[in-house]
């Protein structure tokens, strides 16, 4: 069972250690997150991680989120979890669009690798630190950032009866 | 077999080189071992015990392309693996055939996006396609049944 | 057709040892088109002679944008494409979605509906660990276990089939509830088949597990430890294999698996071979679990579905008579529903581990944004780690013993 009685310890030493960075603390459906300053994201995590009576050690989720037309328009969210003391805490990054830039987690949590490389392959996040920022799921020499709001889903058209040798005469059929 | 009554007592069948071919063709298809996505399993399926492709001559999946001659294109083709696939079927000898698997090989299926090919045969020229999402094994088998019918047809002319 | 090796490799350099760039050790490229890579997954592996020096992933050949694809359409259509994501554990993906759903809309499941979902997502559990299997020896040059495993993995199919129509894709687990009760003859059909494994499971252990040359390939092999296994985020058998005892099903029960029996195996090898072993009493797990849903089922009566309009369409029989039903069909399948705005994560186990999704909603019926936490994802990142100065062969097994699957992947 969750623990959310240690959140709430979580949410008291963030901001008793850090009362400039943490800037807001919202609850919705039982679970805390906790908007930090976006160049103090490294150092919370590792202090979420290290302290003992904390003992954030896992990193579960990491995930870009565009929010436009709100600004500032990405949020990253780290969602931390703690095995010894059941407790779910997401924190969370704002970043707007002009500067697309988050310091990397990667020498806190080890697995932040992946998730920070699919962030900046799929919304164009920059993790300055990060030791090797390579598009992670799109084609190396793919140009621009698929899950960007106004990034186009797709753009073939859907052939039905009506339209249907419209499309055909201009689909590039493979030859032999 | 049926085979003795045409044998005659001499031991000899009649029948023109196109159809011996042909025939050939079909009973002994070794279909490449390419599964992309969730069709992929249902191929395995058919492969193994409860439907049991090799009834038709298809018991071996080669893993590599230069020792088969049917692709089953079984699941989605992403635009990164376009070149792999076409570099694939480049690699097949002749004579070679196509089978789109599955509604998202076919057209694309539910996946009209930027990351999904919008039907294999932008990239591979295909025989048959399959519907179904995924398809059930018997439905992948009674496509290969299509194909054979189709390579029974083929011409002394047009043969690779 | 363009060149994919030579600009590839030129972007990768920085990964290789220095020997690999004086030629001392070999560069070798496996996959995506590979039997043993469980997919289309690329490996980049540097060898010297056979021993794996570096084993770089390179994943992304299965990506289909379900996550962006999810955006355009309603919570309640967007259900579809969950199935997709991780073509094995269908049920379990439908099931977590509909979770964060329900989290976001505060949506009461009935009691009948739990015991459903969580009979299948078992069922489906027994399922992928059976294709896991099969496809695990056969990496091991066991070939005949593939096909007794799908022989097996079809009476499963079977049953999803003869409960909602489809066997593999079955969007079976509907927010709110499930599509639609079982139909008769259903609790016999899954007593047989709870009957009839175990004693083919007993047939594996006895071909698999003290055979000589499955365990001197398996063990020892692709160690890790429990702490590098929670460093890296391990999930699930993978985790447990190393000794961590973490279930998401024992630590944060969800659809009420808090009133089911059963242990989590747990093995403190690390290797291949413990990994193995995990999955192996997870079969029994599941079928201990499987059994108590069953009777269970016998004796839950009522809805499966929830009655809130909102979230669940209403019964077809009502259609014809009620005009409020009919407008909140109408509503449902057009329009769908609102949730308030705000984030949730909700989690799993899947067969791999702990499967997780983070929802945000916008307030709008479309969500603003889906991210799968996929325990493949997490599993497969530490493969450099863990294949380290073994043997290319062991590099398969250890693929094969994180039971990756693609579509997990990629998304």
């Amino acid at each position: 069972m969750l623990n959310p009685e240690h959140v709430k310890k979580t949410v008291a030493a963030l901001k008793e250690k850090f009362p400039e960075t943490v800037q807001e603390v919202s609850e919705f459906r039982g679970e805390t997150t906790v908007n930090v300053a976006k160049a103090a994201i490294a150092e919370v995590c590792r202090f979420l991680r290290d302290d003992a009576a904390l003992d954030y050690n896992v990193l579960t989720d990491l995930a870009a989120v565009d929010y436009s037309p709100e600004e500032p328009r990405f949020g990253v969210s780290y969602i931390l979890f703690s095995m010894s003391k059941m407790a779910r805490l997401r924190l969370k990054v704002l970043v707007p669009e002009e500067d697309p830039e988050v310091p990397t987690v990667t020498n806190v949590y080890i697995n932040a690798d992946w998730y920070e490389r699919e962030a900046w392959d799929m919304m164009g996040i920059k993790f300055a630190g990060h030791p090797d920022l390579r598009r992670l799921l799109m084609p190396a020499d793919w140009e621009g950032h698929p899950h960007r709001k106004d990034y186009p889903l797709g753009y073939e058209e859907v052939q039905f009866s009506f339209n249907w040798r419209e499309i055909d005469a201009k689909k590039p059929y493979a030859k032999e | 077999m049926g085979l003795e009554q045409k044998l005659g007592n001499m031991g000899v069948i009649t029948m023109t080189l196109e159809q011996a071919v042909n025939w050939g063709r079909t009973n002994a298809m070794w279909p490449m071992l390419f599964g992309l996505a969730c069709c992929a399993m249902e191929m395995i399926a058919a492969q193994s015990s409860n439907y049991d492709v090799s009834r038709f001559g298809m018991e071996l999946m080669r893993a590599s392309p230069r020792q088969s001659d049917l692709m089953i294109v079984a699941g989605r083709v992403t635009r990164k693996m376009a070149p792999v696939l076409r570099r694939l079927y480049d690699q097949m000898p002749d004579p070679k055939w196509v089978v789109a698997m599955g509604d998202c090989a076919s057209s694309g299926g539910i996946f009209n996006n930027y990351a999904i090919v919008q039907g294999v045969d932008e990239i591979v020229p295909v025989d048959v396609y399959i519907s179904g999402c995924p398809p059930r094994p018997e439905n992948l088998i009674y496509g290969i049944m299509k194909l054979h019918e189709k390579v029974r047809q083929e011409k002394i002319t047009k043969w690779k | 057709m363009p060149d994919l090796s030579e600009p590839v490799l030129e972007e990768l350099r920085h990964l290789f040892t220095a020997r690999a760039l004086s030629g001392e050790t070999m560069v070798l490229n496996m996959g995506p088109q590979h039997p043993s890579t469980h997919g289309v997954l690329r490996l980049i592996v540097e060898l010297d002679g056979e021993t794996v020096i570096r084993a770089i992933p390179d994943i992304g050949f299965l990506h289909t944008g379900i996550e962006k694809n999810m955006e355009s359409k309603t919570y309640i259509k967007a259900l579809v494409m969950t199935d997709r994501l991780d073509y094995l554990n269908n049920i379990g993906n439908n099931l977590v979605y509909c979770l964060a759903i329900e989290k976001l809309m505060e949506t009461k499941v009935p009691e009948r509906a739990n015991v459903l979902r969580v009979l299948m997502a078992e069922l489906q559990r027994i399922a992928s660990h059976l294709v896991w299997l099969g496809t695990h020896s056969i990496d091991l040059a066991a070939m005949s276990m593939l096909l007794y495993c799908f022989r097996e993995r079809d009476y499963i199919m079977d049953i999803f089939e003869m409960v909602s129509g489809q066997r593999m894709m079955t969007t079976y687990i509907r927010p709110g509830g499930v599509w639609r009760d079982v139909p008769a003859g259903f609790t016999e059909v899954v007593e047989n088949f709870i009957n009839y494994l175990p004693a083919k499971l007993d047939d594996y252990e006895r071909l698999l597990t003290n055979n000589p040359i499955f365990k001197q390939r398996t063990q020892g092999v692709g160690y890790i430890s429990a702490e590098d296994a929670v460093k890296w985020n391990l999930a699930g058998p993978s985790l447990r294999g190393s000794g961590v005892n973490f279930d998401v099903r024992k630590a944060m029960p969800y659809s009420g698996y808090e009133q089911y029996e059963f242990d989590v195996p747990l093995e403190t090898g690390g290797d291949v071979y413990a990994r193995y072993r995990c999955r192996m009493r997870e079969f029994r797990e599941s079928l201990k679990i499987c059994r108590q849903a069953l009777d269970k089922l016998k004796t839950t009566k009522g809805p499966f579905i929830t009655n809130d309009r909102k979230v669940a369409p209403p019964p077809r029989s009502e259609l014809g008579t009620s005009m409020e039903a009919l407008i909140h069909h109408f509503k449902l399948w057009t329009e769908g529903f609102t949730p308030p705005k705000g984030e949730v994560y909700a989690a799993t186990e899947s067969p791999r581990g702990e499967l997780g999704v983070y929802l945000v909603s916008d307030g709008t019926p479309k969500p603003a944004r889906v991210h799968f936490r996929q325990p493949s994802f997490a599993n497969l990142q530490p493969l450099n780690y863990m294949s380290e100065n073994h043997l290319v062969a062991d590099l398969v097994a250890i693929i094969g013993s994180v039971d990756i699957v693609l579509g997990d992947i990629d998304r």
